[in-house]
């Protein structure tokens, strides 16, 4: 094993050590060590086992799939919690995104004010673009849930899709805000100087060292060490209101209103709340997507790709339950990279049907999650992890003891 | 047959000249009575009378088109249903509805007012706090689900109870709380002999022990005869008589009421 290959294990390592800490069952102080060595050996295998190239995939694999996982505990927080159908998620997406990318991003100047057009750029760092696009898009979330909750199910539906869609066409037209029709660019990547020369002026030196094999290249590596991290503060932070006496209000609320209302229940207020917090959780999304793809512009947040791909997460992983909002993402993300290995590979079938097939096969991806969908909703409507009976658990035990 | 003025002596919830349109059917036509304290008071009326919509204006789910609501002599007119809540009243629905999806035990917790928990940002800062209070609650929702005797199904979703266990369950979320009164909307319908044997005796120790007052439809003449005193009578959306249970079971005008025509024809 080689230097390289050690520094990106260490990387590789705390991503896996968060997901084992997810996926392992007993008590703390048994799980906490047991995740940390489990971690650290897996992230070792891989760095050693797995071609350079293929491992890099993996990381910005996951990356992607994090990013959806963040998306889908922010709609399940509306969805699962309360039973808000909000079909506009690409909006709130869309706002995380551009908020972060205007307070992060320094105002374009000399020859490339002249391309590049910005409402502000406030040059802040990332942590702070990040909670400012939770911000921002949480405001929009109250503003919006005001008139819109009035609404439910399929009505709340369509007024949500169209909010999003007000979103998008605001940013695809308004110029000045985040340069219109043309991408935003530029927007900086966090602890990049992890990985270029001469590495980052407060790091110590034995992580300079440390880390010095490493390129650019491998920037990858840092960034989904990165939203692990902000994944799993969110997921504790969900994980326990979800299951306390304010997620029990919001089942309650989502099973039968009236009678949450008789039993003193103020509804519409925990209406909005939850629908404010996913809002949140989803800004949160739109700025880690936009730090990581680096220029983003309005057509990345159309609601086939930014709302009903998580909705489909979301159903698969199990309604309700964060870890199957999770673990949903994951697998619908693979299924989504997947089927576009498996188009490349049939193109050459396709074309000797009708030469004009392979350009138009993307649309079998769609296809692949449409009918994952029906799966989802025929045999398996509950999803691959169920929602759990008990909702708090600040209650100690069952009624039996 | 028009309505009578309401007693002078001031009940502890009072109905004051309601009226309720659908459209243009006048489901409560000018109805005023009044529920003393400490009574088991029936509300018994043909199909079609406005019983539940008479329930349904008090407790905040429809907005009066004139008239008003007195809750222990303060205005409560149009408050919405939590706010009855919190100035005591409570209500059963006519179909139960629980909320299915979450267990017995945790379908009487969620009524406990004031909960800390219940505002989220506790469950991150006062963690300990949240989980004292839980198991206080938790302990008094275990002595109500013995009082209603289902502390079997304590942890069997709410949804998958019978209809009748489902009623018993709607009355015992009332008792989470401390209510002054209590509107039970047809207790009985659905629920058998020996069910229903148990649940006029709640109803009644709950009245004896815990003062509470209650207002109850239904339909069971045998529950309203036994348990209520006095039964007040609607019929087209007005009050039609008030009185001892067994003045009502003999006053021509209710007979009327429930038979219509035939009964006046045989009579002349």
């Amino acid at each position: 094993m080689d230097q390289v290959q050690l520094a990106r294990a260490s990387l590789v390592a705390i991503p896996l050590i968060l997901l084992a800490l997810l996926i392992l069952p007993g008590r703390k102080a048994v799980r906490l060590p047991l995740s940390i060595i489990l971690g650290i050996v897996v992230a070792l295998g891989l760095a050693w086992g797995m071609k350079s190239g293929n491992l890099t995939y993996m990381m910005s694999f996951s990356t992607m799939a994090m990013i959806y996982a963040i998306l889908s505990l922010g709609l399940n927080s509306q969805w699962g919690l309360s039973g808000h159908v909000n079909f506009g998620v690409a909006g709130f997406f869309a706002i995380g995104a551009f908020t972060s990318a205007l307070v992060t991003t320094t105002m374009p100047i000399g020859a490339l004010a002249a391309y590049s057009q910005q409402a502000f750029g406030l040059g802040q760092p990332f942590l702070v673009g990040v909670l400012a696009a939770g911000i921002v898009s949480a405001i929009l979330g109250y503003l919006v849930s005001i008139p819109v909750l009035r609404l439910r199910t399929d009505f709340l539906a369509i007024a949500t899709l169209g909010i999003a869609e007000i979103v998008r066409l605001i940013f695809q037209n308004e110029r000045w805000l985040a340069n219109g029709p043309q991408p935003l660019r530029g927007i900086p990547q966090p602890l990049f100087c992890l990985v270029d020369k001469p590495g980052c002026s407060w790091a110590p030196h034995w992580l300079i060292a440390w880390l010095q094999p490493l390129g650019p290249r491998d920037y990858s590596f840092v960034y989904s060490m990165i939203v692990a991290v902000i994944l799993a503060v969110i997921y504790v932070l969900l994980e326990r209101i979800s299951r306390s006496p304010w997620g029990r209000v919001q089942r309650a609320v989502r099973d039968e209103e009236n009678s949450a209302a008789m039993s003193g229940k103020p509804v519409t207020f925990y209406r909005i709340e939850s629908f404010v917090v996913g809002s949140f959780i989803m800004g949160i999304g739109g700025a880690i997507y936009a730090h990581y793809v680096v220029s983003i512009d309005y057509s990345h947040f159309n609601p086939l790709f930014a709302t009903f791909i998580v909705w489909v997460m979301l159903m698969l992983g199990g309604s309700g339950n964060n870890k199957g909002a999770i673990l949903g993402a994951f697998v619908v993300w693979a299924v989504w990279t997947g089927a576009q290995s498996l188009v490349d590979l049939i193109s050459p079938a396709l074309s000797l049907i009708s030469p004009d097939l392979p350009s138009r096969s993307a649309y079998f991806r769609w296809m692949l999650v449409a009918i994952l969908l029906a799966a989802i909703v025929l045999y398996k409507p509950e999803g691959l992890i169920k929602e759990r009976k008990r909702v708090s658990d600040f209650m100690k035990g069952s009624a039996k003891d | 047959m028009e309505s009578a003025a309401p007693n002078d002596s001031a009940g502890l919830l009072e109905v004051r000249d309601l009226v309720k349109d659908f459209g243009g059917l006048r489901a409560i036509d000018h109805c005023s009575f009044s529920v003393q304290e400490g009574t088991i008071t029936g509300l018994i009326g043909p199909n079609g009378a406005g019983k539940t919509t008479m329930f349904n204006v008090i407790t905040g789910f429809f907005q009066p088109d004139a008239g008003h609501v007195f809750l222990g002599g303060g205005d409560v007119t149009s408050l919405p249903p939590n706010e009855l809540f919190t100035k005591g009243l409570c209500r059963t629905f006519q179909i139960p509805r629980e909320h299915e999806s979450m267990s017995v035990l945790e379908n009487l917790i969620l009524v406990a007012p004031d909960q800390m928990g219940e505002r989220f940002w506790n469950c991150w800062v006062r963690p300990g706090e949240v989980r004292r209070q839980e198991e206080e609650i938790r302990t008094r929702a275990l002595d109500v689900l013995r009082f209603v005797d289902l502390t079997h199904v304590a942890d069997e979703y709410a949804g998958k109870l019978s209809g009748g266990q489902k009623k018993l369950l709607e009355l015992a979320r009332t008792l989470m709380t401390d209510p002054k009164i209590v509107l039970l909307d047809e207790p009985a319908a659905g629920v058998n002999r020996t069910l229903m044997k148990r649940l006029s005796e709640n109803i009644e120790t709950l009245r004896r022990e815990r003062g509470i007052t209650f207002l109850l439809i239904e339909h069971d003449m045998n529950l309203v005869m036994n348990l209520c005193n006095p039964v007040i009578v609607m019929s087209e959306g007005r009050r039609l008589m008030e009185g001892r249970p067994e003045e009502v079971q003999r006053d021509p005008r209710v007979l009327e009421a429930y038979l219509g025509g035939q009964y006046a024809a045989a009579e002349g």
